[in-house]
């Protein structure tokens, strides 16, 4: 019966989709503010229905109700709660469900709140999210429908990938959704702006929210998604630029360039065009990210529920929204009027040398990801990976760097060069600083390069806050110092990691001790363990340094639903680093594989990324504050 | 993750879970695997794959290494057996050089956007 | 021109769509094949596998005999499904010549024994090594090498009865 309502509820949400586009075009194409007025409330309950059929479908999953398709194919009753919960879009039917929930959430709270756009431009957004939405829903009715029974019912389920089982499941799916449909949602407002020639401050001031909103969860989504595969994966690596690490880079980069682009054109009324582009743009990157995920035409490590055949539905629906913004685009941008243009030595002149690096990363990471498809046209099997990336990228992102340290620092409209250079001293210092003595225990050019920025840009982040009133600064300058702050440490971290991890592979017998970085590790022995759905040989290990002594217990785990063996590692942190461990295969005469690695301040990668999301939090409330202040004003004079 | 069946009987080779002695030339091994391609892996490096094929061919690069072979004649030899699919830094070749220009031309290109955005200075 | 430019972007994402829609619907090879075909054989010399077999020598494929060159394991799956149509081929007179991948004696002799022995001679390959150099990236793979020692063909994955005609073909081919 649930399954039934849920199928119900996600027609109903179709339906109301599809009303929803209708009414917006009658309203905008008959100039028909009564049947307009009724998009607002359809929007919602669109978006409540969506949330009811995921709620329903994860009810399913809690039940583990073995006579629907997906629980069978992805669940097993023996499993944990939390895996059963996150299971639900652990697989393509339910994440695609979890997708348009988002999407129809986001649409119902931009029918809700937005109340500063033309009511005009914000019913074309409104049509343009009830198209997107439309698709999606065809999508899971017509070729992806999770609720589809299965009969006879199934006497269990077929489990879920190992890899998949993990607390990560439960957060990282969910949050580069969000990151990706508050994407639409700023892809939305660009297509309703065209439509209505409404391109200014306003429409910026609108957008801004759902850009913020987006960059938020991406960066969390990335950041937690490399943790995950950091601990999981169990090489110490925590970035492989790997096609589906990419497609979700890829996303992030063209909403960060965008989230400064859209600033611009909020304060100065520049980049009117430039900001379209970029809202397009970041959308499809966002689709193209699926696409490549989902149709498994690149392989990946990360690669889970590939399918070439709904590969091709989602790219007919990227060819439909895509080619049609971009073909309204150039209909209708000639007839936009153009913005403000600037002073090169200013604010908005180094955010459009930031925008212009952003969008080349963009350009490596999209041109390097796709080119093995363009090699196999040509019967070639081609890789393209690390060193690449490194290389093309790398540099770029240098500047960027030192483009971001600067960039805050300058005075909107036009600042003086000699000025500029007096306020920048100090960051350069501190480059300076750091680059001579790290010549001291020399660590590669790129990661040299990467401290010694990352030294400066974080002095130079802070330095917006000098010699200012600290209770009158706005809110949303500390978010963009904090997000810049997280940057640095970050960097950081990455370039640490690459230049002093130690590493140290033996095959060990009990009580023989092995020694990485600081620490002595020694095995104490094995033991067998059992666990929910699994078991697992575990080894004890007994870490010393100095005077501390802390136990590790890296795992060999084996799974039986499906078959599949895993290698849990064991990671102790400590203030200057990380200590990571993991168990590899016996050698026969009685000595264990162990992989130990000691990665100094490697956990300022993360803690970064956090910092960056924090940044854009605040951000978001500062520029949210201040909005409804101004509403509030105008409602009242 | 491996599938818990079809695995081989026998242990792994000496190298491929071992260092070489010399920090040095285990450091420039190191360098050389996290560019070689796993070939029976889901795009995975030699330096981070469970794969015994990975763990072969890392015996191989450090066996190499120590005899004192420089890395870029061992990633020759394995491009000259599996292509240039084998390395993650694509050869320059008639194929790949737009690829490795692409920075240059993005850079190029997007100066160009750019400068129609900034007032022409007349003073 | 102004306008010109306007429709880049769409022209750019065209593209895009054209790279991208190619990778769906012509999927990329997932099997990596060997760089070594219309190379001569590279050198080496195996320890026999098993006792009463002789081990296997790139020598011995200089003899101006075509001879196919399979690559396998008693710990491989599909080298149980092929083991008939090497069978097969044997008794069409295709001399066959093998090397075992990470494997031990007991191990082998009891694969040759269920499921028949097509060779001739078996090399040890301990640790993929000569694999590696043959440009082989998994089992079961097989080469058929000319008189000359001449790398002419590689069949990736089980021969299927479908592929023995063209085997045999080439095997005729390389005289």
């Amino acid at each position: 019966m649930i399954a039934e309502a849920g199928l119900a509820a996600l027609w109903f949400a179709g339906a109301l989709a599809a009303l929803q586009l209708v009414m917006a075009a009658i309203g905008i194409a008959r100039d028909r503010d009564d049947v307009a007025a009724a998009v607002r409330p359809v929007a919602i309950v669109q978006g409540l229905l969506a949330l009811l059929a995921m709620a329903l479908l994860i009810e399913l999953f809690l039940e583990s109700d073995m006579s629907v398709k997906l629980v069978v194919e992805n669940s097993h009753s023996a499993k944990p709660w939390l895996y059963k919960f996150a299971g639900a879009w652990g697989n393509h039917e339910g994440s695609m469900l979890l997708w348009v929930t988002i999407l129809g959430l986001a649409g119902g709270a931009v029918a809700i709140f937005e109340r500063s756009l033309p009511e005009r431009t914000l019913t074309a957004t409104l049509g343009a999210q009830a198209t997107i939405a439309l698709g999606f829903y065809a999508f899971l009715l017509f070729s992806s429908n999770p609720f589809a029974r299965l009969n006879p019912a199934a006497a269990d389920g077929l489990g879920l990938n190992p890899l998949l089982q993990d607390p990560g499941l439960a957060f990282h799916p969910p949050t580069l959704y969000t990151g990706y449909v508050g994407l639409s949602v700023a892809f939305s407002f660009a297509v309703g702006a065209l439509v209505t020639r409404d391109v200014g401050p306003a429409f910026a001031k609108a957008m801004r929210p759902w850009v913020l909103i987006a960059w938020i969860f991406l960066t969390l989504g990335i950041t937690a998604g490399s943790y995950w595969a950091y601990y999981e994966l169990g090489w110490g690596g925590w970035w492989f630029w790997d096609p589906v690490e990419n497609a979700s880079l890829m996303p992030w980069l063209a909403a960060t360039a965008l989230l400064h682009s859209v600033t611009v054109l909020a304060t100065r009324d520049g980049l009117r065009a430039w900001t379209i582009m970029l809202a397009v743009v970041a959308f499809s990157m966002s689709m193209i990210g699926t696409f490549l995920v989902r149709s498994g035409i690149l392989t990946s490590v990360h690669a889970f529920a590939v399918d070439p055949e709904r590969g091709a539905f989602i790219l007919a629906l990227l060819a439909i929204y895509i080619g049609g913004a971009l073909a309204l685009f150039a209909a209708r941008i000639g007839t936009v009027r153009a913005g403000t243009t600037f002073d090169p030595v200013s604010r908005e002149g180094a955010l459009v040398a930031n925008n212009l690096l952003l969008s080349v990363i963009l350009g490596i990471v999209l041109i390097g990801t796709l080119y093995p498809i363009v090699a196999a046209s040509f019967g070639v099997q081609l890789s393209v990976g690390p060193p690449f990336f490194n290389k093309a990228a790398g540099p770029i992102a240098l500047l960027l760097v030192a483009v971001m340290a600067v960039g805050p620092l300058l005075r909107w409209r036009r600042d003086d060069a000699k000025a500029v250079l007096g306020r920048v001293m100090v960051p350069i210092g501190a480059t300076l600083v750091a680059a001579i003595a790290l010549l001291f225990v020399w660590p590669g050019v790129l990661p040299w390069a990467g401290l010694s920025l990352a030294a400066g840009l974080a002095v130079a982040s802070v330095a917006p806050l000098w010699k200012r009133n600290l209770k009158r600064t706005p809110l949303f300058t500390y978010g963009m110092v904090i997000a810049h702050l997280g940057i640095a440490v970050s960097l950081a971290g990455m370039a640490s990691d690459s230049a002093f991890t130690q590493e140290t592979l033996v095959a060990v017998r009990t009580g023989e001790p092995a020694r990485v970085g600081p620490y002595t590790v020694t095995l104490d022995g094995i033991a067998p363990v059992i666990g929910e759905n699994w078991s697992a040989l575990e080894a004890r290990l007994t870490a010393t340094r100095g005077s501390s002594e802390r136990i590790l217990r890296p795992q060999l785990r084996f799974f039986a639903n499906p078959p599949t063996s895993t290698n849990e590692s064991a990671i102790l942190t400590v203030l200057d680093g990380q200590l990571y461990t993991v168990l590899g295969q016996p050698d026969g005469q009685g000595r264990w594989q162990l992989r130990l690695w000691w990665k100094p301040f490697v956990t300022l990668i993360w803690f970064g990324g956090v910092l960056i999301a924090l940044g854009g939090m605040l951000s978001l409330l500062g520029r949210v504050r201040r909005e409804r202040r101004a509403t509030m004003r105008t409602q009242w004079a | 993750m491996s599938p818990a069946f079809a695995q081989p009987v026998t242990p792994p080779a000496r190298y491929a879970n071992v260092q070489l002695a010399d920090p040095a030339k285990e450091a420039s091994a190191r360098a050389l695997m996290e560019t070689l391609r796993c070939l029976v892996c889901q795009g995975q490096s030699i330096a981070d794959s469970d794969a015994d094929m990975a763990a072969d061919m890392r015996a191989l690069v450090r066996e190499r290494i120590e005899r004192g072979e420089k890395p870029a004649s061992i990633r020759d030899w394995l491009i000259a057996r599996y292509g240039d699919y084998v390395t993650y830094d694509p050869p320059l070749s008639g194929l790949t050089w737009p690829l490795w220009l692409a920075p240059i031309l993005l850079l190029g290109v997007g100066g160009w956007i750019a400068r129609s955005s900034f007032r022409r200075r007349t003073r | 021109m102004k306008r010109f430019v306007l429709w880049a972007p769409l022209a750019i994402f065209a593209l895009l769509f054209a790279v991208v829609a190619s990778g769906l619907f012509r999927p990329a090879e997932k099997v990596v094949r060997s760089a070594m075909i219309g190379k001569p054989l590279p050198d080496f010399a195996l320890p026999a596998m098993v006792p009463g077999k002789p081990g296997l020598s790139s020598a011995s494929f200089r003899q101006g005999k075509p001879r196919l060159l399979n690559v396998f394991a008693s710990w491989c799956i599909p080298c149980i499904a092929e083991a008939p149509q090497l069978m097969r081929l044997k008794a069409m007179g295709v001399p066959v010549d093998a090397i075992a991948i990470r494997d031990t004696a007991p191990a082998i002799a009891g694969f040759l024994r269920r499921n028949g022995d097509p060779y001739e001679r078996i090399g040890s390959d301990k640790a993929s090594q000569v694999q590696l150099a043959l440009g082989s990236s998994g089992v079961p793979e097989t080469f058929v090498i000319d008189g000359r020692g001449i790398v002419v063909k590689q069949i990736i994955g089980d021969i299927r009865p479908e592929n023995v005609a063209e085997i045999v073909q080439a095997v005729k081919d390389a005289r």
